[in-house]
Protein backbone atom coordinates (compact mmCIF):
# COMPACT_ATOMS: atom_id res chain seq x y z
CA UNK A 1 0.00 0.00 0.00
CA UNK A 2 1.33 3.47 -1.07
CA UNK A 3 0.36 6.58 1.24
CA UNK A 4 0.89 9.87 -0.01
CA UNK A 5 1.46 12.77 2.56
CA UNK A 6 1.17 16.31 1.07
CA UNK A 7 3.81 18.69 2.24
CA UNK A 8 2.32 22.31 2.00
CA UNK A 9 4.96 26.02 2.63
CA UNK A 10 4.89 25.26 6.13
CA UNK A 11 4.03 21.63 6.63
CA UNK A 12 6.04 20.81 9.75
CA UNK A 13 5.13 16.96 10.08
CA UNK A 14 4.94 15.56 7.00
CA UNK A 15 8.30 13.64 7.57
CA UNK A 16 7.07 12.58 10.84
CA UNK A 17 3.72 11.08 9.16
CA UNK A 18 5.97 9.98 6.67
CA UNK A 19 7.84 7.77 9.22
CA UNK A 20 4.38 6.39 10.73
CA UNK A 21 3.63 5.13 7.52
CA UNK A 22 6.58 3.47 7.10
CA UNK A 23 6.67 1.98 10.86
CA UNK A 24 3.02 1.06 9.87
CA UNK A 25 4.55 -1.17 7.16
CA UNK A 26 3.26 0.86 4.18
CA UNK A 27 5.08 2.67 1.70
CA UNK A 28 5.13 6.64 2.24
CA UNK A 29 5.24 8.93 -0.98
CA UNK A 30 6.35 12.37 -0.92
CA UNK A 31 3.51 14.48 -2.70
CA UNK A 32 3.71 18.15 -3.82
CA UNK A 33 0.73 21.09 -3.11
CA UNK A 34 1.92 22.63 -6.07
CA UNK A 35 1.36 19.54 -8.24
CA UNK A 36 -1.87 18.50 -9.55
CA UNK A 37 -0.64 14.55 -9.08
CA UNK A 38 -1.46 12.26 -6.46
CA UNK A 39 0.88 9.74 -7.87
CA UNK A 40 -1.38 6.73 -7.74
CA UNK A 41 -1.31 6.69 -4.33
CA UNK A 42 -3.97 4.59 -2.25
CA UNK A 43 -4.08 6.70 0.94
CA UNK A 44 -3.53 10.34 1.74
CA UNK A 45 -2.02 12.19 4.67
CA UNK A 46 -2.70 15.77 5.20
CA UNK A 47 -0.13 16.83 7.93
CA UNK A 48 0.80 18.78 10.67
CA UNK A 49 2.29 22.21 10.72
CA UNK A 50 1.58 26.02 9.91
CA UNK A 51 1.01 25.91 5.85
CA UNK A 52 0.99 29.38 4.87
CA UNK A 53 1.80 31.08 8.39
CA UNK A 54 -1.75 30.21 9.06
CA UNK A 55 -2.59 33.57 7.31
CA UNK A 56 -6.35 34.34 6.19
CA UNK A 57 -7.39 31.42 8.62
CA UNK A 58 -5.34 28.32 9.21
CA UNK A 59 -5.50 26.05 6.84
CA UNK A 60 -7.56 28.26 4.10
CA UNK A 61 -4.49 28.96 1.55
CA UNK A 62 -3.73 25.14 1.39
CA UNK A 63 -7.22 24.44 1.13
CA UNK A 64 -7.24 26.11 -2.71
CA UNK A 65 -3.60 24.65 -3.71
CA UNK A 66 -3.59 23.36 -6.70
CA UNK A 67 -3.31 19.48 -5.42
CA UNK A 68 -6.34 19.76 -3.07
CA UNK A 69 -8.65 19.33 -6.35
CA UNK A 70 -7.16 15.96 -6.60
CA UNK A 71 -7.55 15.16 -2.61
CA UNK A 72 -11.27 16.27 -3.13
CA UNK A 73 -12.10 14.38 -5.82
CA UNK A 74 -10.59 11.05 -4.32
CA UNK A 75 -11.81 11.31 -1.04
CA UNK A 76 -15.39 11.87 -2.74
CA UNK A 77 -14.11 8.89 -4.25
CA UNK A 78 -13.83 6.99 -0.99
CA UNK A 79 -9.98 7.58 -0.71
CA UNK A 80 -8.81 6.91 3.15
CA UNK A 81 -7.69 10.48 3.87
CA UNK A 82 -6.45 11.56 7.04
CA UNK A 83 -6.17 15.26 8.26
CA UNK A 84 -4.16 16.14 11.18
CA UNK A 85 -3.93 19.06 13.31
CA UNK A 86 -3.72 21.69 10.42
CA UNK A 87 -4.28 19.20 7.92
CA UNK A 88 -7.89 18.40 9.84
CA UNK A 89 -8.20 22.39 9.83
CA UNK A 90 -7.59 22.29 5.47
CA UNK A 91 -10.24 19.61 5.15
CA UNK A 92 -12.80 21.53 7.21
CA UNK A 93 -11.64 24.32 5.06
CA UNK A 94 -11.80 22.35 1.94
CA UNK A 95 -15.42 21.36 3.31
CA UNK A 96 -14.65 17.68 3.14
CA UNK A 97 -15.17 17.74 6.63
CA UNK A 98 -18.26 19.69 8.61
CA UNK A 99 -17.37 22.15 11.14
CA UNK A 100 -14.67 24.83 11.85
CA UNK A 101 -11.57 25.38 13.59
CA UNK A 102 -11.01 28.82 16.15
CA UNK A 103 -8.75 29.60 18.55
CA UNK A 104 -8.28 27.97 21.95
CA UNK A 105 -11.01 29.25 24.38
CA UNK A 106 -8.02 30.69 26.57
CA UNK A 107 -5.85 32.43 23.79
CA UNK A 108 -2.64 29.97 24.27
CA UNK A 109 -0.97 27.94 22.54
CA UNK A 110 -1.37 24.38 24.32
CA UNK A 111 0.89 21.17 24.19
CA UNK A 112 0.20 18.03 25.86
CA UNK A 113 -0.49 14.52 25.89
CA UNK A 114 -3.93 13.85 25.56
CA UNK A 115 -6.16 11.12 26.15
CA UNK A 116 -8.73 10.51 23.71
CA UNK A 117 -11.79 8.06 23.74
CA UNK A 118 -12.43 6.59 19.92
CA UNK A 119 -16.07 6.69 19.55
CA UNK A 120 -16.07 5.05 16.00
CA UNK A 121 -14.47 2.56 15.27
CA UNK A 122 -16.02 1.73 11.83
CA UNK A 123 -13.55 4.57 9.86
CA UNK A 124 -11.08 3.76 7.15
CA UNK A 125 -8.55 5.03 10.15
CA UNK A 126 -9.50 3.90 13.29
CA UNK A 127 -10.90 -0.02 12.64
CA UNK A 128 -8.13 -1.21 14.65
CA UNK A 129 -9.49 -0.04 17.80
CA UNK A 130 -11.71 -1.24 20.03
CA UNK A 131 -15.33 0.68 20.72
CA UNK A 132 -14.62 3.47 23.42
CA UNK A 133 -10.98 2.77 23.46
CA UNK A 134 -8.89 5.20 25.91
CA UNK A 135 -5.32 6.38 24.03
CA UNK A 136 -2.84 8.82 24.45
CA UNK A 137 -1.20 10.88 21.92
CA UNK A 138 0.18 14.27 21.44
CA UNK A 139 -1.43 17.25 20.73
CA UNK A 140 0.05 20.55 20.08
CA UNK A 141 -2.07 23.35 18.61
CA UNK A 142 -3.24 27.10 19.02
CA UNK A 143 -6.36 27.27 16.91
CA UNK A 144 -7.88 23.29 17.79
CA UNK A 145 -11.23 24.61 19.20
CA UNK A 146 -13.51 22.61 17.02
CA UNK A 147 -16.90 24.26 16.24
CA UNK A 148 -20.32 23.95 14.26
CA UNK A 149 -23.65 25.06 14.78
CA UNK A 150 -25.78 23.02 16.58
CA UNK A 151 -27.89 21.66 14.36
CA UNK A 152 -24.30 20.15 12.66
CA UNK A 153 -23.45 18.65 15.88
CA UNK A 154 -27.04 17.22 16.42
CA UNK A 155 -26.02 15.56 13.11
CA UNK A 156 -22.30 14.80 13.89
CA UNK A 157 -23.50 13.44 17.44
CA UNK A 158 -26.57 11.46 15.73
CA UNK A 159 -24.47 9.89 12.66
CA UNK A 160 -21.59 8.73 14.71
CA UNK A 161 -19.18 11.24 13.02
CA UNK A 162 -18.02 12.08 16.11
CA UNK A 163 -14.94 10.13 15.80
CA UNK A 164 -13.13 11.16 18.82
CA UNK A 165 -13.49 12.82 22.26
CA UNK A 166 -11.49 14.24 24.81
CA UNK A 167 -11.27 12.69 28.18
CA UNK A 168 -10.30 14.49 31.23
CA UNK A 169 -9.17 17.28 29.93
CA UNK A 170 -10.67 19.97 26.63
CA UNK A 171 -7.37 21.34 26.06
CA UNK A 172 -9.03 24.26 23.36
CA UNK A 173 -12.96 24.90 23.85
CA UNK A 174 -14.15 22.48 21.81
CA UNK A 175 -17.79 22.07 21.23
CA UNK A 176 -19.04 18.31 23.40
CA UNK A 177 -15.06 17.61 23.70
CA UNK A 178 -14.90 16.82 19.90
CA UNK A 179 -11.14 16.45 19.60
CA UNK A 180 -11.99 14.64 15.66
CA UNK A 181 -14.35 13.79 12.99
CA UNK A 182 -15.23 11.96 10.00
CA UNK A 183 -17.46 12.64 6.89
CA UNK A 184 -20.93 10.66 6.66
CA UNK A 185 -19.00 7.98 4.44
CA UNK A 186 -15.96 7.24 7.25
CA UNK A 187 -12.82 7.69 4.52
CA UNK A 188 -12.18 11.24 5.38
CA UNK A 189 -11.34 11.76 9.38
CA UNK A 190 -9.34 14.98 10.65
CA UNK A 191 -8.43 14.94 14.42
CA UNK A 192 -6.55 18.09 16.14
CA UNK A 193 -4.01 15.15 18.13
CA UNK A 194 -1.33 13.87 16.68
CA UNK A 195 -1.02 10.23 15.56
CA UNK A 196 2.32 9.97 14.03
CA UNK A 197 4.15 11.24 17.21
CA UNK A 198 2.99 8.10 19.11
CA UNK A 199 4.44 4.84 16.62
CA UNK A 200 7.63 4.25 18.37
CA UNK A 201 8.65 3.41 21.69
CA UNK A 202 10.95 5.55 23.04
CA UNK A 203 9.43 8.44 21.00
CA UNK A 204 6.08 8.63 22.11
CA UNK A 205 4.18 9.53 24.97
CA UNK A 206 4.85 8.18 28.58
CA UNK A 207 3.00 5.28 29.71
CA UNK A 208 2.67 3.26 33.04
CA UNK A 209 4.98 0.76 31.86
CA UNK A 210 7.98 3.35 30.55
CA UNK A 211 8.97 6.73 29.44
CA UNK A 212 7.85 7.56 26.05
CA UNK A 213 6.71 4.09 25.19
CA UNK A 214 3.18 5.18 23.47
CA UNK A 215 2.37 4.17 20.50
CA UNK A 216 -1.56 4.16 20.50
CA UNK A 217 -1.07 6.34 17.25
CA UNK A 218 0.20 3.79 14.93
CA UNK A 219 -3.50 2.16 15.04
CA UNK A 220 -4.18 4.82 12.71
CA UNK A 221 -2.28 3.61 9.98
CA UNK A 222 -2.37 0.21 10.32
CA UNK A 223 -6.09 0.82 10.36
CA UNK A 224 -5.92 2.17 6.89
CA UNK A 225 -3.96 -0.46 5.35
CA UNK A 226 -6.24 -2.98 6.93
CA UNK A 227 -9.01 -1.25 5.35
CA UNK A 228 -6.83 -1.19 1.84
CA UNK A 229 -5.99 -4.87 2.11
CA UNK A 230 -9.56 -6.19 2.80
CA UNK A 231 -11.34 -3.56 -0.04
CA UNK B 1 -7.30 52.97 -9.62
CA UNK B 2 -10.65 51.72 -6.99
CA UNK B 3 -10.42 49.96 -4.12
CA UNK B 4 -13.09 47.21 -2.77
CA UNK B 5 -12.95 46.58 0.66
CA UNK B 6 -14.40 43.40 1.92
CA UNK B 7 -15.21 43.05 5.73
CA UNK B 8 -15.23 39.93 7.71
CA UNK B 9 -16.29 39.51 11.30
CA UNK B 10 -16.55 36.39 13.55
CA UNK B 11 -19.96 34.80 14.06
CA UNK B 12 -21.45 36.96 16.68
CA UNK B 13 -23.20 33.79 18.10
CA UNK B 14 -19.42 32.59 18.52
CA UNK B 15 -16.33 32.91 20.68
CA UNK B 16 -13.83 35.42 20.09
CA UNK B 17 -10.82 34.93 21.78
CA UNK B 18 -8.83 37.63 20.06
CA UNK B 19 -11.72 40.31 21.18
CA UNK B 20 -12.03 38.84 24.85
CA UNK B 21 -8.56 39.15 25.33
CA UNK B 22 -8.57 43.27 24.63
CA UNK B 23 -12.03 43.55 26.30
CA UNK B 24 -9.83 42.32 29.62
CA UNK B 25 -6.56 44.13 28.73
CA UNK B 26 -8.90 47.62 28.40
CA UNK B 27 -11.14 47.01 31.29
CA UNK B 28 -7.31 46.35 33.14
CA UNK B 29 -6.93 49.78 32.22
CA UNK B 30 -10.22 51.10 33.44
CA UNK B 31 -12.19 51.09 30.32
CA UNK B 32 -15.26 49.53 32.14
CA UNK B 33 -16.74 51.59 29.53
CA UNK B 34 -15.99 49.06 26.66
CA UNK B 35 -18.58 45.86 27.58
CA UNK B 36 -16.66 43.81 24.94
CA UNK B 37 -14.92 44.48 21.93
CA UNK B 38 -14.99 41.96 18.46
CA UNK B 39 -12.06 41.55 16.32
CA UNK B 40 -12.60 40.91 11.87
CA UNK B 41 -10.68 41.50 8.81
CA UNK B 42 -10.48 43.87 6.37
CA UNK B 43 -9.85 42.94 2.52
CA UNK B 44 -8.80 45.78 0.23
CA UNK B 45 -8.56 44.88 -2.99
CA UNK B 46 -7.01 47.51 -5.76
CA UNK B 47 -8.89 46.51 -9.31
CA UNK B 48 -7.20 47.28 -12.26
CA UNK B 49 -9.67 48.55 -14.20
CA UNK B 50 -13.18 49.57 -13.98
CA UNK B 51 -15.94 47.74 -11.30
CA UNK B 52 -18.79 46.81 -12.79
CA UNK B 53 -21.49 44.51 -11.50
CA UNK B 54 -19.78 40.95 -12.39
CA UNK B 55 -16.72 42.28 -10.60
CA UNK B 56 -18.69 42.98 -7.77
CA UNK B 57 -20.24 39.81 -8.27
CA UNK B 58 -16.75 37.70 -7.87
CA UNK B 59 -15.49 39.75 -5.37
CA UNK B 60 -19.10 38.50 -3.69
CA UNK B 61 -18.35 35.05 -4.24
CA UNK B 62 -14.41 35.02 -3.25
CA UNK B 63 -15.06 36.96 -0.17
CA UNK B 64 -18.05 33.65 0.74
CA UNK B 65 -15.41 31.27 -0.41
CA UNK B 66 -12.06 32.46 0.31
CA UNK B 67 -11.71 35.72 2.73
CA UNK B 68 -14.16 34.33 4.84
CA UNK B 69 -15.24 30.79 6.15
CA UNK B 70 -19.05 30.77 6.51
CA UNK B 71 -18.76 27.86 9.39
CA UNK B 72 -16.99 31.04 11.66
CA UNK B 73 -17.31 34.46 10.30
CA UNK B 74 -20.04 36.51 8.34
CA UNK B 75 -19.28 38.72 5.21
CA UNK B 76 -20.58 42.11 7.04
CA UNK B 77 -20.08 44.35 3.85
CA UNK B 78 -18.49 45.11 0.51
CA UNK B 79 -17.74 48.56 -0.50
CA UNK B 80 -16.07 50.25 -3.31
CA UNK B 81 -13.78 53.35 -2.44
CA UNK B 82 -13.37 55.16 -5.91
CA UNK B 83 -14.24 58.94 -6.44
CA UNK B 84 -16.65 58.21 -8.77
CA UNK B 85 -18.00 54.55 -7.26
CA UNK B 86 -18.40 56.32 -3.38
CA UNK B 87 -20.34 53.12 -1.40
CA UNK B 88 -21.52 50.90 -3.81
CA UNK B 89 -22.04 47.25 -2.85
Amino acid sequence: MRVGVITFPGSLDDRDAQRAVRIAGAEPVALWHGEHDLHGVDAIVLPGGFSYGDYLRCGAIAAHSPIMSEVIDAANAGMPVLGICNGFQMLAEAHLLDGGLIRNDHGNFICRDQRLQVENISTAWTNGFQQDQEITIPLKNGEGGFIADQETINRLEGEGQVVFRYVEVNPNGSLNDIAGVSNARGNVVGLMPHPEHAVEEGFGPDTRLAMRSGTDGLTFFTSAIASFVSA
Amino acid sequence: MPTIVVEVMPKAVLLDPQGKAVTGALHRLGKAQFSEVRIGKRFELTVDGPVDDALLAEVQTLADDMFSNSVIEDVVSITVLDDAHQDQA
